[in-house]
């Protein structure tokens, strides 16, 4: 497991964004992260797999730094500015669209991003919608401009498109991937799903009873085919990893 | 075994959810299902009920069922109702109610509001407010009189400060359950796009706790109506529970009608109005049915 995680770490040469060191999380004396060593360079697009229950959640939340009630051990450096998208969109429903994408921003510019970013996601013109006249989809979509308004050096994904239907997810990776690829920030994205993590990122981390057991690079040109031998073989693996012998 | 249709599947007697045209009986017209629950009623379908109990109630004074000298008729009850609007004594009767009641609510709400805000979003005011206003839900406002008579008199004071301490309470509570039970989503939302706690409170809290305060301040609304009627018994000589006292000891029940028409049409039209400004505001809910 050690060796696995040296691997893939050593050959990094852009700067750090996350480090790692030892990190544990305990909630009511249960271990739930057991000392996870783990950089994360700038730019680089980390998927984050693993069965309920393994830790991952609790993982992007000690980077989000939303876990004060945890007892806590070891390292956590994480870029300043760190924006999260969670499952539920989590519009604020009494403003409108675009006060939801400015909600926290206090710059001269705040305004112009965030129109430009709902241009961005496909929303020019919904501005001033109420969010719950909104579809899931495009909840969603406004969750994700509210978070790259913020020019996040540290994007912190909780299976965001978890609550969407199949059709709706497939356009929101293109989305993510075309907007990540503009915008630039380092990415860690939690997911149930094998497949729109090796549709997306540059390296898979799977995690097991609150450790990374295993840590692949997906070096794979985009777009990436299913179809795709080493594709197979990746899935392959993730899933024995996860337990699924497919 | 080749499954060709669901109907094949469960057998044709069994499968009952899509009729094929063999089964389909003839001549039967495409209604729509009876539905479930009843239908929506049209506007002014609550009005049924009520119009119901006034035409029992005339049928029952005209045929002498019903004696005027333990209730009058409706019929009656609107000519003096008429008498006394001509006269102008009802006008000045329900001035001088409404602002007691009024002056009372205004004050009541600001200040149910004010301990609300400081209970719900400080760990201090919690201590201190939360558990004075729920012994105070628990003392009916009418046991205070013989107290507050004590210490503020007879006049108008004591008349108002105890409609401010009952209307407070609804305001109170609902406004302050409502901050207390913002989505905790929100608040880790919050955290995430780093709002101060000025924003947080400017933005999150209180809209948050709006719709809370409405349902409070529709409760406060009637219940500043309803403890007048017990103040103005004591030392007035206005108002409109002075009006209907003064009718008893006279035995006209038609003028106690007429008073409690009165109170029940400005329960209604304050809480219509409550419910319109509520809309409004909360314009962003598309809550079917409001």
């Amino acid at each position: 497991m050690t060796t696995l995680r040296l691997e893939a770490a050593a050959p990094v040469a852009r700067p750090a964004a996350v480090v790692l060191e030892g990190l544990s999380r305990g909630f009511g004396g249960r271990r739930i992260l057991d000392g996870i060593s783990l950089t994360i360079a700038a730019g680089e697009f980390v998927a984050l797999i693993g069965r309920s229950g393994s830790g991952k959640s609790t993982l992007l939340r000690a980077l989000a730094r939303l876990d004060d009630d945890a007892e806590r051990e070891g390292v956590l450096h994480v870029p300043a500015q760190s924006s999260v998208l969670f499952q539920d969109a989590r519009l604020l429903p009494w403003i409108r669209v675009l006060d939801n994408v400015m909600l926290g921003l206090r710059d001269s510019e705040a305004r112009s991003r965030a129109l430009k970013l709902l241009a961005d996601v496909g929303l020019a013109g919904r501005e001033a919608a109420w969010p719950e006249t909104l579809s899931g989809g495009e909840k969603q979509r406004v969750a994700l401009a509210r978070a790259l308004a913020h020019e996040p050096e540290l994007l912190l994904a909780d299976e965001p498109f978890g609550a969407l239907d199949a059709l709706t997810r497939l356009r929101m990776h293109a989305l993510l991937f075309q907007l990540i690829g503009r915008y630039r920030p380092t990415v860690l994205l939690v997911t149930h799903d094998v497949d729109e993590a090796l549709t997306l990122a540059d390296r898979v981390l799977v995690m097991e009873e609150g450790r990374i057991a295993l840590d692949r690079p997906v070096d794979l040109p985009h777009p990436r085919r299913p179809s795709d031998a080493r594709y197979e073989t990746l899935r392959r693996s993730l899933l024995a990893a996860l337990g699924v012998f497919a | 075994m080749t499954i060709v249709s669901p109907r094949e599947f469960y057998g044709a007697s069994a499968w009952r959810g899509f009729p094929g045209p063999s089964t389909r009986k003839a001549g039967r017209a495409d209604r729509p299902a009876r539905p479930l629950t009843p239908r929506r009623l049209g506007p002014g379908g609550q009005l049924f009920g009520p119009a119901l109990v006034l035409v029992i109630w005339e049928l029952a004074s005209l045929t002498g069922l019903l004696s005027p000298r333990l209730l009058a008729a409706p019929s009656t009850a609107v000519a003096t109702g008429y008498r006394l609007l001509v006269e102008g004594v009802l006008v000045q009767h329900f001035l001088a109610s409404a602002e007691r009641a009024y002056l009372g609510l205004a004050i009541g709400v600001a200040l149910g509001l004010a301990l609300a805000l400081i209970a719900g979003l400080t760990r201090l005011g919690e201590a201190t407010i939360d558990g004075l206003v729920q012994i105070k839900r628990a003392i009916p406002t009418l046991a205070l009189i013989p107290l507050a008579i004590l210490w503020l008199g007879i006049g108008e004071t004591m008349k108002v400060a105890l409609i401010v301490t009952s209307v407070l309470v609804p305001v109170y509570i609902n406004t302050h359950a409502a901050l207390r039970g913002i989505d905790l989503r929100y608040v880790e939302l919050a955290r995430t796009v780093g709002l101060s706690r000025l924003e947080f409170i400017r933005r999150v809290a209180l809209p948050g706790a709006l719709p809370g305060f409405f349902t409070g301040l529709r409760l406060a609304v009637t219940m500043c109506w309803t403890a007048l009627v017990v103040l103005e018994q004591i030392n007035t000589t206005e108002g409109i529970g002075y009006l209907m006292n003064r009718a008893r000891d006279y035995g006209q029940t038609d003028v106690i009608v007429v008073g409690l028409v009165v109170y029940a049409a400005l329960g209604l039209l304050s809480d219509g109005a409550v419910r319109w400004w509520e809309r409004r505001v909360l314009s962003y809910r598309k809550v079917i049915g409001t």
